[in-house]
């Protein structure tokens, strides 16, 4: 296994367009080590992309949103009030990944990259509209969250390309977001079902929203007919059923040791209801 | 002198010092079986089978072996033949013979000069399989054909006509059953199913072997038991057994699940095909769960009559259970105690050991128990909701006491089942209200604790303080406990007695910390070995003041004599008499050995509230209450810890634990991820009640209290959520899924 420490993207990007057999770049490390501890996967490149200037801030854009650089830990993330205030959603799905421990390693840009389905991060994201940068050998492009992972494993991302920040929109006024997770246990799990609900209010109705599920289908889904049996409504309990029954008829899981088809469709429905209330809550500037 | 009798009036007894070895295990000082390292010591790696049952076909170590720095390869031909029995089935399962009987069965292990090469020379060795039809469930197992695990592994208990994975039989009981249940005015029957459940200990396993030239050997090792560990290694590796002495670590949990062997007679036998070079294998987490020994999984039948009044007038329990591909799920022990709380005239227990393509079982706190009170203690709440009777009163209605003939056979001494109902019923928790999607469970259960083989020795040093040496490896505050009952006898502070787990070279053969035994059974050698001690000093301050040694006492640490007859002499400190005891006639130690039989069991209550999540079938604890016979609590934190231990654990079994095996017979979640222990955050401060009724065994009445905690919890939990959502669930574990399909109506 060969380690290299590129001093930038394009250098990264191009070790990683050179090599042949299996690559992966390390930043946290909290799925690549565990994977090659456990004999998942062994690459015979690893590339460390943690020495990048730059790699390890969180800033702001000139529109008022959010870069967050590719080695931001979990735990900054959360110490960020300003963040926390505009989004407390995309940071409550980073925030529940894993222990204390894993929090001061782990980042959003590995948690999509690692490519599962059931990943706390990416519904928040996806929910918020966020987007990655992608570098290439080809130049950089940015791509929307929900278009980054394929399937379980599996991302866009061509042989050569890397993702090297994070773009979190202007929150805006009047918004609110959330992200709920279902584990059998209260921490050290992995999602079931995990639901994102982002929306916007003029007075008590919706007016924009977006909706995401994690862990019931291939990749974590954007679910348009979720939103919009929300949008122009103001959470009424109608409003909440029709929400639960799209966010459900949306799912397409599998059955596993972590849960049942059925357990998963009804429970994504359970989720959006919640998540939706929560962020309904917030975007009128109530504590929830 | 003599401390006969029991005492009641205790200066140490009771009290809560800091545990002697708590400043090492909170500094990392501590030594644990992975931090044993040698210089020129190998590493040890297993190959593991991927299959559920195969044939092996072939072993190919060529690969691996032209490694540069692999230096041994060891597979079941390393080993001898024609072992019988338990030794047969112990080197089985260490390394497998033609057949890899489960998935995680070891077939070959390796020696390299480091772990990681070690690892990748394991990966090199080829074995090919034949794969054979495989069964993992008791049920299954047991219906006519089966896979066939093994011809010839049934014992002479089984009927005729019985499926050969059913290897004993066990039936068992007391009066007229049809008349008991004709005098019931409610007889309810379930069918119940316990999955197998893991002893989740944080300390993987782990050794350090060496076996030298000359055929002897050491083995450095984290266990529950070294005599056991010696005799079991030498027995599958055709040693004698006093050729190999075994050293204790600290251990880091173990709650039954290392009375055995696993990967220890391999890093000997690696060791020996090495040169003799030391061997150290430590297991992942992985192999622990596919290949040591999970509790068994069971299938039971209970059917239980009621009378109005809530008198329990018979009761039949049929119990099937496996405990992987070899003979030894405790059914034994279930059939005994499914309904030892209770005083029942009409009682028959019937139980089948079945073998499956799954792990060999090991001990799992309170072997067999908790899956017996799982449903008998659901049929007596169902009976209690049925009749409008109230849980406690009716147990207290029917409850074991001093005098009466237990279920599975002999009478009861002083027992404290009785009082720790009355202290259940009168906590706050039993009255506190209840709200919306909340229940509260009620059950109670027994453990009948054990003696076993116990040899200690006590010995005074110069400056008189005090060195006890014990054979049981302190798993749970033992040497607090040692130490405290040393203080009590001698006299003596606390901090000036110093308690060793000594090796198999230093005492006589000692059973593992199991069975509750240790505070009860090394505990009482240790005082009649400080007796001993205490004996001989008084003869020593008798000659020096030149009287009989009957007439000094030994009082508060000092030898004195007895009364103005014996004479007017200063008391003579232990120090004083250490202090000379070279020119006074020699080093003065005690020694006590014995197989003590006056061991007696625990009973226990315990009360949980639940919320159940009407949306999700999601089961929080809000509050649990453990109450339970501790005979006289030594150490009193260390007790209510044990309490609170066998709560957790057994809320865990209850609520989300579980082996899931796939359609391939693999196990699915070996990986603590998946293998869903509670953690911290899942449960509330677990309250406790200590009650002590003495056990006239003892000379302080201690009982053993580790295992008794674990047996109520999976009726508690599953009463509690019945309560909560009116819905009966018979299976375990009340994962999610399975309560909210209940809670829709669904059959679970």
């Amino acid at each position: 296994m060969n380690y290299h420490s590129p001093s930038s993207f394009e250098e990264a990007s191009a070790i990683a367009a050179g090599a042949s057999g299996t690559t992966r770049f390390l930043a946290g490390g909290t799925d690549v080590l565990v994977q090659l501890r456990a004999d998942i996967v062994t690459p015979d490149d690893l590339i460390d992309i943690k020495h990048i200037p730059g790699v390890k801030e969180i800033s702001r854009t000139e529109d008022g949103g959010w870069r967050i650089g590719v080695a931001v830990a979990g735990a900054e993330m959360t110490e960020c009030a300003d963040l926390c205030a505009d989004w407390p959603g995309v940071v409550e799905g980073m925030d529940l990944i894993g222990s204390t421990q894993v929090q001061g390693r782990a980042t959003l840009v590995g948690n999509l990259c690692n490519g599962s389905p059931a990943a706390d991060s990416v519904p928040g994201m996806i929910a918020a509209g966020c987007t990655v940068t992608v570098t290439g050998p080809e130049g950089s492009r940015e791509v929307a969250v929900e278009d980054i992972p394929t399937g379980p494993g599996r991302t866009v991302l061509a042989k050569g390309e890397l993702i090297t920040g994070v773009t979190i929109p202007a929150r805006g006024e009047h918004g609110g977001d959330a992200y709920l997770r279902f584990i059998p246990r209260t921490e050290m799990d992995i999602a079931v079902v995990g639901c994102a609900v982002n929306l916007r209010l003029d007075g008590d109705t919706i007016t924009e929203a977006r909706v995401s599920l994690g862990a019931v289908a291939p990749k974590a889904l954007l679910v348009e007919e979720a939103a919009n049996a929300i949008i122009g409504t103001t959470l009424d309990d109608a409003a909440l059923d029709a929400l639960a029954a799209a966010a459900s008829a949306a799912c397409n899981p599998i059955d596993d040791k972590r849960g049942t088809i059925e357990f998963r469709t009804h429970v994504a429905g359970v989720l959006a209801k919640r998540a939706a209330k929560i962020a309904y809550a917030r975007a009128k500037g109530e504590s929830a | 002198m003599a401390l006969d009798g029991q005492k009641t009036a205790y200066k140490y007894i009771g009290t809560t010092p800091n545990r002697p070895d708590g400043l090492d295990k909170v500094t990392g000082r501590a030594r644990y079986g992975a931090d044993i390292s040698v210089p020129g010591m190998l590493h040890g790696a297993v190959v593991r089978s991927p299959h559920a049952h195969a044939k092996i076909v072939k072993i190919d170590a060529t690969k691996a072996l032209a490694m540069e720095g692999v230096k041994a390869v060891i597979t079941r031909a390393d080993f001898p033949e024609g072992l019988e029995g338990e030794d047969w089935d112990l080197q089985e399962n260490c390394m497998a013979g033609e057949k890899a009987l489960y998935d995680g069965h070891a077939v070959a292990a390796v020696a390299a000069t480091t772990p990681l090469l070690a690892r990748d020379a394991a990966k090199l060795i080829e074995v090919t399989y034949e794969i054979l039809p495989h069964v993992t469930d008791v049920d299954e197992a047991m219906k006519d054909g089966a896979p066939v695990i093994r011809e010839g592994a049934a014992d002479f208990s089984v009927p005729e006509g019985m499926h050969p994975n059913v290897v004993r039989y066990f039936d068992s009981g007391r009066g007229d059953l049809d008349k008991g249940f004709a005098e019931a005015d409610l007889i309810i029957e379930r069918s119940f199913t316990t999955e197998a459940a893991h002893q989740g200990y944080i300390e993987p396993h782990a050794c350090l072997g060496q076996m030298g030239a000359d055929g002897r050997g050491e083995l450095w090792v984290c266990t529950q038991g070294h005599w056991f560990m010696r005799r079991m290694s030498t027995a599958v590796l055709g040693i004698e057994t006093t050729n190999i002495r075994v050293t204790p670590s600290e251990i880091g949990g173990g709650f039954g699940g290392k009375t055995t062997i696993f990967i220890e007679p391999l890093s000997l036998a690696l060791s020996r095909k090495a040169g003799g070079k030391p061997v150290k294998m430590v297991m992942s987490r992985n192999e622990v769960l596919r290949a040591t020994g999970p509790t068994a999984s069971a299938s039971m039948d209970v059917k239980m009559g009621m009378t109005k009044d809530g008198r329990i007038t018979a009761a039949h329990g049929t119990f099937r259970m496996q405990g992987g591909a070899f003979a030894g799920a405790p059914v034994d022990v279930t059939t005994m105690l499914a309904f030892a709380n209770y005083d029942i005239e009409h009682v028959h227990h019937i139980g089948y050991d079945v073998i499956t393509n799954r792990p060999r079982q090991a001990a799992y706190r309170a072997p067999g128990a908790p899956m017996a009170a799982f449903a008998t203690e659901s049929v007596i709440d169902e009976l209690c909701r049925e009749l409008g009777l109230d849980p406690i009163d009716t147990r207290l209605k029917n409850a074991a006491k001093e005098g009466t003939r237990a279920t599975f056979g002999p009478k009861y001494g002083p027992i404290g089942f009785v009082e720790t109902l009355e202290a259940a019923k009168a906590h706050p928790n039993y009255s506190e209200p209840l709200g919306p999607n909340q229940g509260r469970g009620v059950a109670s259960g027994y453990w009948m604790n054990w003696g076993g083989e116990t040899s200690a020795s006590v010995a005074i040093s110069e400056d008189g303080s005090v060195t006890v040496s014990v054979g049981t490896p302190d798993i749970g505050g033992s040497r607090a406990s040692m130490a405290l009952m040393a203080a009590e006898a001698f006299g003596i502070p606390y901090e000036n007695v110093r308690v060793n787990i000594s090796d198999t070279g230093a005492l006589g053969v000692n059973e593992p910390t199991h069975g509750s035994r240790a505070t009860y059974a090394s505990g009482l050698a240790t005082i009649r070995a400080a007796e001993e001690c205490i004996g001989k000093m008084c003869k020593r301050a008798a000659d020096k003041w030149g009287i009989d040694a009957e007439a000094v006492v030994w009082e508060d640490g000092c030898a004195k004599p007895s009364g103005p007859n014996a004479g007017e002499f200063p008391p003579m400190t232990i120090a004083e008499i250490a202090g000379e005891m070279g020119g006074t006639g020699g080093p003065i130690s005690g020694h006590y050995e014995d197989s003590p039989a006056g061991f007696s069991g625990s009973f226990g209550t315990h009360v949980v509230d639940v919320e159940v999540d009407p949306d999700t079938g999601r089961t929080t604890i809000l509050r649990y209450l453990v109450v339970q016979d501790a005979g006289k609590a030594i150490h009193p934190a260390y007790v209510e810890g044990q309490f609170q231990g066998g709560a957790a654990q057994g809320i865990g079994w209850a609520l989300n634990e579980e082996y899931v095996y796939g359609e391939d017979g693999r196990l699915q979640n070996p990986v603590f991820l998946d293998y869903r222990v509670p953690v911290a955050s899942d449960l509330p401060m677990i309250d406790t009640v200590i009650v002590e009724v003495p056990n006239p065994g003892h000379p302080y009445g201690v009982r053993g209290v580790g295992e008794t905690g674990i047996t109520p919890p999976l009726p508690a939990v599953a009463n509690a959520v019945r309560d909560a959502t009116g819905k009966r669930i018979c299976k375990l574990p009340l994962r999610p899924s399975r309560v909210l399909a209940a809670i829709q109506g669904k059959e679970v």
